[in-house]
């Protein structure tokens, strides 16, 4: 077999490769690349993924706006991003590969579907009169371009299958991804089985699993045969700390960590939402884990879905609402109630790009001031924000413990690049995580004088959380300024005042019980970093690739935003220069100067996208080099 | 954090006192309001709950100060928002008796919409809506059950907008309960109050009452001594729909109509009348459209649905189906997931 011989001949070992699969939205290619991941998960490699998908469920076929991309970075060193530049590229028609082709590294391979690059479909994504980007001379240069006729050939390697055109077309992709999975010699073994157990058990289908499956190795012996390619590559396993991995999207690990709070508290958890993109796979998950005692309510409006999350936490449940930017200001009235009353109540918000509408698919870190801020009047609340994918669960159990503890809502400010991004997470052993401990009072916290519902904590300030069911403790709380202690309702001046204070003391006090902020590099220097929420890969990335070049500056990420770390003015203070890079107009640095008076230097890039490792390279190199 | 135990068994015999806050009410001299709290008050020692198990969930407006004013577990909450904070106290703990009390801008207007959908879901709730078709604690103006041409402090010309038919909405949004009485008549108060908590799954009551600041007598059609017998029906299930103060008068069908009839005049005998079935989903739908001074307008239970499932109560089925079908479920395995890998 010399075809084969000459291939491993040719053998490549590359460290990481970052790799794009694009096409029309009805192409399959989120999942090509769940697939890709899922394969190179097993194999061991890091990974880290970027599903970029239009708003459109099926926009019109072949345009610009209806494409759909997947990326996976996957590597055999540890990695925190997706990757900057694509290595490699699948294009399943004209339309992926105008939008992502000025995405591709020079040099890169991009194999493209090329029956789809037909008049019809040239034009539809604007390549007009005869132009055709596979005869452009400047891209044949710039690209090792390889063409596929993978329509067809799907076609032909399924023509004895019997099924009709429409199922045998939608095999296109799998087609694809044989092509890719023999490119970077990976097994077909995960994809078939999960062929097998999608289409095969769970719908009923193993005819159309089988189609797939042979469409997929069809592309597999079309790579090994068609001498097509110069090569093939290896990225062989990363060096992980030893243990039991899985892949996990940031949303998935908001589930999880919800859940998990939930068992750690003891307690059960009503979680309530109206659908929203990027937030709705958050109740997918959670509708699903029933078994656990987790209750969800599809809710008829956002209002309706807080309002619900805070009768269910004044009955004694955890409870917690999910959101994305629309939907956190339409909660917010709902918001400042729980904050008067005082009950526990975790808001998730999946922060997508804005405002208004915006673009609901692409990422953003801009609710950070409305997480802060928006509600009428002073309305303090602690804010959270989960760092990377598999950090999620981590941030999740902490919201839920912020909230019970401090009884204070807690709003907790995911985005859509890491609720939709997946990694690589070390699964922790559930019997080592610290209990939440929640504490009812009962009768015996009454006096002669009844029961003090506003009485507090001398340490943490918090009330006690005393709910229905509890013999002697009935009493009435509500959105209109009370007494303190008595919790009766209260118009006196100085009253008013005492309560507002204290209210806000008491959010402060929470820095208390959440850990100092840690400096990745050394601890003083000239420039420092900072970072909050999802730009933690990218930024930790690019500063280790500054300090790797000689220059003197570290990096640090806040996963509290309110109250901060009770070292946070040190830190800024160790730095001559503090660089703010985020996905927004300067919303943290607004926050950091109005609180330490300290200059920030902002990097703000709002583009819907997460940030480019070499763009904060250039950026922070800049700022070096004033 | 079951209660059914303490539900049954040793409950305390109470009375209104029992359920009276050491607060002072602040509703003007006169308010209707006081009618329905001391109605409420007087119900609920009858209920069969324990009061550490019963809650009262108000939004914003005048009838929403209720709370403060009923020695139980209870929230003041936002404007409109009172349905869906009940909605998650009764998913959270089901055994909890919950009430809603709350006004016609609250209930109709800016929480409209929470009305609909809890009717739908139909939660196991019991809802007051103190109609005084007119917004109270704002000062005036009109409400979403005020005539249309109402002159008030924002409609100094007339209102333009045309009023909502509370107990229609109640109809089209599947409510298992609804029932309409009127503020000063105690004796069919305490009769609507006392079905309605016994009632599962969500029950509707429309209370006629009066403002007698910004909307006095809005009602003395159908409230006084004089108007209520000959404008107002009283239906009892399984009986003729008869009235008027020497009870001659009655609702027959003609040609599929309701018409008003005098009995003994034309032929017409009391058999002749409709015959109230409160199960009936097409005869509520009539009488939701009963309005004076055409007809007189229909009080009491007018429809009951027993069997239709409560929202809670399907919610914490399916939380024991999952529980029993999976058994005892290890919360590591689920972090494990069903695509984990080993790194040695």
């Amino acid at each position: 077999m010399p075809t084969k011989q000459a291939a491993e001949n040719s053998n490549t070992t590359l460290d990481s490769v970052v790799i794009r699969f694009c096409g029309d939205s009805g192409d399959g290619m989120q999942l090509t690349g769940g697939q890709f991941t899922d394969t190179a998960a097993l194999i061991g490699n890091d990974f880290a993924t970027f599903p970029d998908f239009p708003a459109e469920i099926r926009a019109p076929k072949g345009t610009t706006f209806g494409v759909s991309g997947f990326q996976v970075h996957f590597s055999s060193e540890s990695i925190f991003t997706p990757g900057d530049r694509v290595n490699a590229m699948v294009a399943m028609n004209p339309a992926g590969l105008k939008v992502n082709l000025p995405d591709v590294e020079a040099g890169g391979i991009v194999i493209v579907n090329e029956d789809e690059f037909n008049k019809g479909n040239l034009s539809k994504c604007g390549y007009l009169d005869g132009y055709n980007p596979l005869d452009d001379e400047e891209i044949l240069s710039k690209y090792n371009l390889i063409r596929v006729p993978m329509s067809r050939l799907t076609k032909e390697s399924l023509a004895d299958s019997g099924m009709g055109a429409k199922d045998v077309n939608r095999c296109r992709n799998m087609f694809a991804l044989g092509i890719v999975y023999w490119l970077y010699e990976r097994s077909l073994d995960v994809t078939k089985e999960y062929l097998n157990k999608v289409f095969g058990e769970k719908k009923g289908k193993p005819e159309i699993a089988k189609i797939n499956i042979n469409a997929l190795e069809a592309g597999y012996y079309f790579g090994e045969t068609s001498e097509m390619f110069p090569a093939r590559y290896r990225v062989p396993p990363a060096s992980q700390e030893p243990g039991t991995y899985r892949q996990i999207s940031g949303n998935e690990a908001t589930v999880l960590g919800l859940a998990a709070a939930s068992q750690l508290a003891q307690k059960e958890m009503v979680y309530a939402s109206y659908p929203i993109t990027p937030a709705s796979n958050v109740i997918h998950g959670l509708a699903r884990l029933k078994r656990f005692g987790i209750k969800t309510i599809q809710s008829e409006d956002e209002i309706a879905a807080v309002c619900s999350a805070i009768g269910a936490s004044f009955a004694g449940n955890i409870g917690v609402t999910g959101t994305s930017g629309p939907g956190l200001a339409l909660k917010g009235e709902a918001l400042g109630l729980a904050m008067m009353l005082e009950l526990p109540l975790v808001v998730v918000d999946v922060q997508r790009a804005g405002p208004s509408t915006g673009m609901p698919t692409k990422t953003e870190q801009a609710d950070l001031l409305q997480a802060m801020f928006g509600r009428h009047c002073e309305s303090p609340v602690i804010v959270v924000a989960p760092r990377s994918p598999s950090d999620c669960f981590h941030m999740a159990i902490e919201a839920v413990r912020l909230s019970i503890e401090h009884m204070c809502p807690v709003v907790y400010l995911s985005d859509g690049y890491i609720g939709n991004g997946a990694e690589p997470w070390k699964i922790p052993d559930f019997s080592s995580l610290a209990p939440i401990t929640v504490d009812h009072p009962t009768l015996d916290d009454a006096d002669e004088n009844g029961y003090l519902p506003y009485k507090r904590d001398p340490d943490s300030l918090a009330r006690k959380w005393a709910i229905p069911g509890t013999a002697g403790l009935e009493h009435r709380v509500g959105g209109l300024e009370k007494q303190d202690e008595t919790g009766n309702i209260s118009y006196d001046g100085d009253n008013h005042q005492h309560m507002v204070d204290i209210r806000a003391e008491k959010v402060q006090r929470a820095a208390r019980s959440i850990p100092p902020l840690e400096v990745h590099g050394e601890s003083s220097g000239d420039v420092l970093v900072l970072g909050w929420g999802g730009t933690y890969g990218s930024i930790t990335t690019a500063v280790e690739q500054v300090r790797a070049r000689g220059h003197s500056v570290s990096s640090a990420h806040l996963q509290y935003l309110n109250p901060f770390p009770s070292n946070l003015e040190q830190v800024l203070g160790s730095f001559k220069r503090v660089v703010v890079p985020e996905i927004n107009s300067g919303q943290l640095s607004v926050l950091l100067r109005s609180r330490y008076l300290v200059e920030t230097i902002g990097i703000n890039i709002v583009k819907g996208q997460p940030f480019r490792v070499d763009t904060l390279v250039e950026r922070i190199m800049e700022v070096i080099e004033q | 954090m079951s209660t059914a135990e303490s539900k049954n068994t040793e409950l305390p015999i109470y009375t209104a006192k029992d359920f009276t806050t050491d607060q002072d009410v602040r509703w003007c001299p006169g308010c209707g309001d006081y009618a329905a709290l001391s109605a409420v008050r007087k119900a609920l020692p009858e209920i069969g709950h324990r009061k550490e198990n019963i809650v009262c969930i108000s939004g914003i407006g005048c009838a929403a100060r209720f709370p403060y004013y009923l020695d139980t577990f209870g929230m003041h909450s936002v404007h409109g928002r009172a349905l869906a904070v009940a909605t998650g106290v009764k998913c959270a703990n089901p055994e909890l008796e919950v009430l809603v009390v709350s006004g016609d801008g609250d209930l109709l207007s800016i929480g409209g919409n929470h009305t609909i959908h809890t009717m739908r879901r139909n939660v196991d709730l019991s809802i007051f809506l103190l109609n005084n078709k007119i917004y109270g604690l704002t000062k005036g103006q009109y409400s979403p059950t005020s005539e249309q041409g109402k002159v008030t402090s924002s409609s100094p010309a007339g209102s333009i907008d045309f009023p909502i038919n509370p107990i229609a909405l109640a109809v089209a949004a599947g409510c298992t309960f609804i029932a309409r009485g009127i503020d000063v008549d105690m004796k069919g108060m305490d009769k609507l109050i006392s079905r309605s908590f016994a009632h599962r799954g969500t029950s509707f009551v429309e209370v006629y009452q009066d403002c007698n600041i910004f909307n006095h007598k809005a009602w003395f059609y159908a409230s006084q001594k004089d108007t209520m017998p000959e404008n107002t029906i009283r239906v009892e299930h399984g009986k003729p729909l008869i009235f008027g103060s020497d009870r001659t008068k009655g609702v027959r069908f003609n040609n599929g109509h309701p018409e008003v009839v005098t009995i003994g005049e034309g032929g017409i005998n009391a058999d002749d009348l409709i015959v109230h079935n409160e199960t009936d989903r097409i005869l509520v739908s009539m009488y939701a459209q009963m309005a004076h001074p055409e007809y007189p307008e229909p009080v009491g239970v007018l429809h009951a649905d027993p069997t239709k499932p409560t929202y809670d109560q399907l919610l914490i089925d399916q939380i024991t189906d999952a529980q029993e079908k999976n058994g005892e479920s290890d919360f590591q395995s689920l972090l494990v997931g069903n695509d984990s890998w080993k790194v040695q």
